[in-house]
């Protein structure tokens, strides 16, 4: 029974973040309860464990019990947190699938967008991902319902 | 209007933020905005609501606390516009979480937008429930979602199928309901739904064997079909990345295929061809199809065996291994990690690129290749490979020599072909990499040195060397330290001298230089102290002309802030000034450490009362650190200059002896990796029980002044005995006692409020028993009358009974009826004891005692520990 619950617990992906060259959130998500102080706190030290590396080195890092796949664009890094049985290279894919549908929304989507239309970032992550699953890979279906609210207004 | 593009005071304060120079400006502007919210909250203000819990997430985001917002977000999700609840649920995904009253709330809106009118609502409520759905919601909205799996919008049903999974992880009484509609997804042609439905699918079959054996039959064939359609795909731009189409889907439909085929030849067997045309076919010079690969690997290497295909994965596998790309290469060890199990022998033909992987530049790859190698060693490789490491271990990264040096101990003891390469191997590696090693590892290291006789004189000549070069490596110091404590005649007179060996010549007074080098060094722990102390004492002995600088040195440390070494220090100085006599038995050589024991003790299986009872010399060494107080005490009892700190008072020797207060940073024995609470000095006091050394019952004697009453099995027994009430206690729980006096007393009758006596202690000369009583009204405290009686035919004078209890316990003793005892049938003494138990219900009581007396003029003490009292005391 134990056992079971493991491994009903694991969940893909656990975090989404968007965090500056200078190390600021930009934006969060987590799809499992952390406290405020525990966020910070592990946000603070992937964060400094990413920056550490350079662009020769691979895009995985372990830390407690998270593999951490991010990627680099411009001054903005994506970090997510997975399990370990996730695929890795897919969620790399995955991330350049979230800033090309950011990208077609904004165009030339730049730290600024993201900061200054937070909540449109996140109603996107929502139609990808829910619970740490991903739920939409094309790009029209996830900008729909954003779309559709825009015009709402 | 739309509240977040005509809300310039949110973009006013993300500006207002970005203007801060510092953390303190920031949080003086996040303070300000929040006061601000705080009122608008106040005054229930409607218009600017969503535009508030923007900003909310906004300074959530920043880390800072925003539970003030969260009814606000229930507000906006219970409003009827879109915007509103758009916002609100989005705020109540990111400021609210599973446990949290405020949940139990917002059930009831959820529901109603699960039967809205507005798909997009409904999608909505699905979306938040999928991600902070909790069991009791589960329970309320099961019948919902399972309704709208059959939505006619496909984007409802994707929805509805991720919100599934959190039900059926909630609740997975739930999942059985789940299965029919799920599997109607798999039928599915829009990949949205594909891919979620595909995923709840795996879910189900992880949770329910009823769902796997019933999707493993139903819908195999179709999931082939389903991913060969898609392998085989026209172009389609909306799903297309690097020239393929839809690699997530891909990827969980080959994750179904692998729960489905483990296990089930039939299974494996339907999906054979597929996976060859996936692993054959696919392109591997983007992520994409590098991630599909490594997908499909996985499960070939998860279902059933097919030989072909495996070579197929393998192949893959050494192309990965040997692709420039980090990313490429990090995945492979990966791969392989899985594949061990699988096919350890292809595994083992890239045991060389791994090992490079090992050296490689970047930390994550180090680190799985080095947890790769790990799972491939084995007898045959074990040397090159431990080679190869230690080797590395020189030039490594410090904060990757943490993780290899445990590794490389691992391996060396675990594979090790012969004694001499063991200790060659961990030498090399406390000489590189000495302060990494963790304590469990030199303990063994000095256990397996113990038991190689022949070895003693190469190991502590090699340890020798060794010091003149990496004096600064702690653990190093202390094996060498102990080793030439030991052996420390071996090394000066070149004793078993190997023919591998050049030879060496060390005077008396070097060896000794070695111990006063660690026992002086600043680095050195208290450990490291008290072992060189111990070495000391024993060096005095082996090399006599010695003795006077080795205690000019130890008398050093008389003044040593630290308790222990000072208590020691003044000890080993009274029996080299003052007990000539005794002090070569005193200081002989360990016994040989019983290497089984050792293991048995680090597996957790072995409590210590159980450490073979064969041997009892050698068990005790590891079994048990506590005997050692009594001994001490007892010393200190003998030694007039000694300060004797606990024979002051009963209480401080049943903290040495329980190790009731000890500081955490009280030394570890050589051998002891028993407790914290053991010293060195155990170890020498204990060789004295060695049953090979005859002489050694003159020092039990001067140690045990009572043991003329007892029927010493061995000396050893003896010595532990003193610590035990023997006419209470089975003879097979000395160590038990000790260690567990504190644990609850063995089950004792306990009829209400009436309380058994109990024989507290008796011995072949004297019997204590108490009888018990409770105060109405004060449940904490107990009255015990304590009765003694002589057995003997000699009338005992000077009687005085002494008890300490540990610190959850308060004791008051009343004067005793007399103190003099006559022989048995005229008479006995009673003496009423208080105890007020601070822990009454959680802790039993447990006491320690001592009686002191004197039989014609001659001093007597016996003493004894006292746990069998009834519990509820």
């Amino acid at each position: 029974m134990h056992k079971l619950q493991c491994w009903i617990d694991k969940m893909g992906i656990r975090f989404v973040l968007m965090v500056n060259k200078q190390g600021q959130t930009r934006l969060a998500q987590y799809y499992e309860y952390l406290t405020l102080e525990e966020r910070r706190t592990l946000e603070g030290e992937i964060v400094r464990k990413c920056l550490a590396r350079n662009e020769h080195k691979c895009s995985f890092v372990e830390h407690r019990n998270y593999k951490i796949v991010y990627r680099r664009y411009a001054s903005l890094f994506f970090l997510v947190g997975v399990d370990d049985g996730e695929n890795e290279l897919a969620i790399l894919e995955f991330i350049h699938l979230l800033v090309e549908t950011m990208d077609r929304h904004f165009g030339n989507v730049c730290e600024l967008d993201i900061m200054f239309h937070l909540e449109k970032v996140h109603f996107m992550l929502e139609e990808m991902v829910v619970n740490g699953c991903i739920v939409e890979t094309s790009k029209a279906n996830i900008l729909t319902p954003v779309q559709l609210l825009d015009k709402a207004s | 209007m739309n509240p977040f593009s005509s809300g310039t005071r949110l973009r006013d304060m993300i500006r207002a933020i970005r203007a801060c120079k510092t953390a303190a400006e920031e949080r003086a502007v996040v303070r300000k905005e929040c006061a601000a919210i705080r009122a608008a909250i106040n005054e229930n203000d409607q218009d600017y609501r969503h535009r508030n819990l923007a900003k909310l997430m906004f300074i959530h985001m920043l880390g800072y606390p925003t539970h003030f917002g969260q009814m606000e977000c229930l507000k906006l999700i219970a409003s009827p516009g879109f915007p509103e609840k758009r916002i609100g649920y989005l705020g109540l995904m990111l400021l609210l979480d599973e446990r949290q009253e405020v949940l139990m709330l917002v059930t009831n809106s959820l529901k109603q937008d699960l039967n809205h009118t507005n798909q997009y609502i409904v999608g909505l409520a699905l979306c938040a429930l999928g991600n902070i759905c909790s069991a009791e919601m589960a329970r309320d909205l099961a019948p919902e979602v399972e309704r709208l799996l059959q939505f006619r919008d496909p984007n409802i049903r994707k929805k509805a199928a991720l919100c599934s999974i959190r039900i059926i992880k909630k609740v997975p009484d739930l999942a059985e309901n789940f299965i029919n509609p799920a599997t109607a997804l798999l039928r599915e042609k829009h990949h949205g739904v594909l891919i979620t439905g595909v995923q709840l699918c795996t879910d189900l079959c992880k949770i329910s064997t009823e769902a796997l054996e019933h999707i493993r039959k139903k819908c195999t064939d179709g999931l082939v079909r389903t991913l060969k359609d898609l392998a085989n795909s026209p172009y389609s731009p909306e799903y297309d990345i690097a020239g393929i189409t839809d690699p997530f889907l891909h990827i969980r439909l080959l994750k179904l295929l692998r729960v489905l085929g483990e296990g089930d030849a039939d299974a494996s067997d339907t999906m054979n061809d597929i996976l060859a045309q996936v692993a054959t076919k696919t392109e591997s010079n983007k992520v994409a199809g590098n991630a599909i690969l490594y997908e499909c690997v996985q499960t070939i290497m998860s279902i059933e065996d097919n030989g072909g295909l495996r070579v197929l994965a393998i192949n893959i596998l050494g192309r990965f291994l040997s692709n420039r790309d980090n990313n490429i290469r990090y995945v492979a060890l990966n791969m392989l990690m899985k594949a061990v199990s699988a096919d350890a022998q292809a595994v083992q033909r890239h045991r060389a690129t791994i090992l490079e992987c090992v050296k490689d530049s970047d930390a994550s790859i180090r680190k799985r290749a080095l947890e790769l190698v790990y799972v491939l060693v084995n007898e045959t490789n074990v040397k090159p490979l431990a080679k190869e490491l230690i080797d590395y271990l020189e030039v490594s990264d410090l904060d990757f020599r943490g993780d290899l040096t445990a590794k490389i101990c691992s391996i060396v003891a675990k594979f090790s072909p012969e004694k001499i390469w063991y200790i060659d191997q961990m030498l090399k590696v406390l000489t590189e990499a000495g302060n990494f090693v963790k304590d469990e590892v030199w303990y063994a290291l000095i256990v397996v040195i113990s038991n190689a006789s022949e070895l003693h004189g190469y190991t502590v000549r090699a340890l020798y060397r060794a010091f003149q070069v990496s004096a600064e490596q702690e653990s190093l110091v202390r094996v060498t330290v102990w080793c030439i404590g030991e052996y420390g005649d071996m090394l000066v007179n070149n004793v078993g001298m190997l023919d591998i060996e050049d030879p060496i010549t060390v005077t008396e007074s070097d060896a000794v230089d070695v111990v006063e080098i660690a026992i002086k060094r600043h680095a050195s722990d208290l450990t490291t102290k008290a072992m060189a102390l111990v070495a000391l004492l024993k060096l005095s002995s082996r090399f006599p002309s010695c003795s006077e600088r080795i205690r000019e040195i130890i008398v050093q440390f008389k003044g040593s802030f630290v308790l222990e070494l000072q208590q020691r220090a003044i000890e080993f100085n009274s029996i080299i000034a003052k007990h000539q006599n005794i002090r070569s038995t005193l200081v002989e050589r360990m016994p040989v450490l019983d290497e089984a024991t050792f293991i048995g003790r680090r597996a957790g299986s072995l409590p210590g009362a159980a450490s073979t009872p064969t041997i009892p010399s050698v068990s005790l060494p590891n079994g048990v650190a506590k005997p050692v107080a009594p001994l001490v005490d007892l010393l200190d009892l003998n030694s007039d200059d000694a300060p004797a700190p606990s024979s002051s008072g009963g209480g401080d020797l049943l903290q040495d002896l329980l190790g009731v207060d000890l500081p955490p940073a009280s030394q570890q024995s050589g051998a002891g990796q028993a407790s914290k609470t053991g010293n060195d000095v155990l170890l020498d006091l204990l060789s004295i029980g060695s049953p090979s050394a005859p002489s050694s019952s003159s020092a039990v004697d001067i140690l045990s002044s009572n043991s003329s009453n007892k029927v010493p099995v061995s000396p050893l027994d003896d010595l532990s005995s003193l610590s035990l009430s023997t006419g209470t206690t089975s003879n097979a729980a000395p160590m038990m006692d000790l260690l567990d006096g504190l644990a609850p007393s063995p089950p004792t009758e306990n009829n209400g409020p009436v309380y058994p006596s109990i024989t507290a202690f008796e011995s072949s000369s004297l019997r204590l028993t108490f009888n018990f009583s409770k105060q109405p009204g004060n449940p904490q405290t107990t009255v015990i009358e304590a009765t003694f009686i002589n057995l003997s035919s000699n009338t005992y004078t000077d009687f005085v009974f002494q008890a300490a209890v540990p610190k959850f316990l308060q004791l008051h003793l009343d004067p005793a009826s007399s103190n003099t005892l006559p022989t048995a049938g005229n008479g006995s003494i009673t003496q009423n004891l208080k105890i007020t138990n601070s822990q009454h219900g959680k802790k039993s009581l447990v006491m320690r005692i001592r009686i002191a007396y004197k039989i014609n003029g001659k001093d007597t003490l016996e003493e004894g520990q006292v746990n069998n009292f009834p519990r509820d005391l």
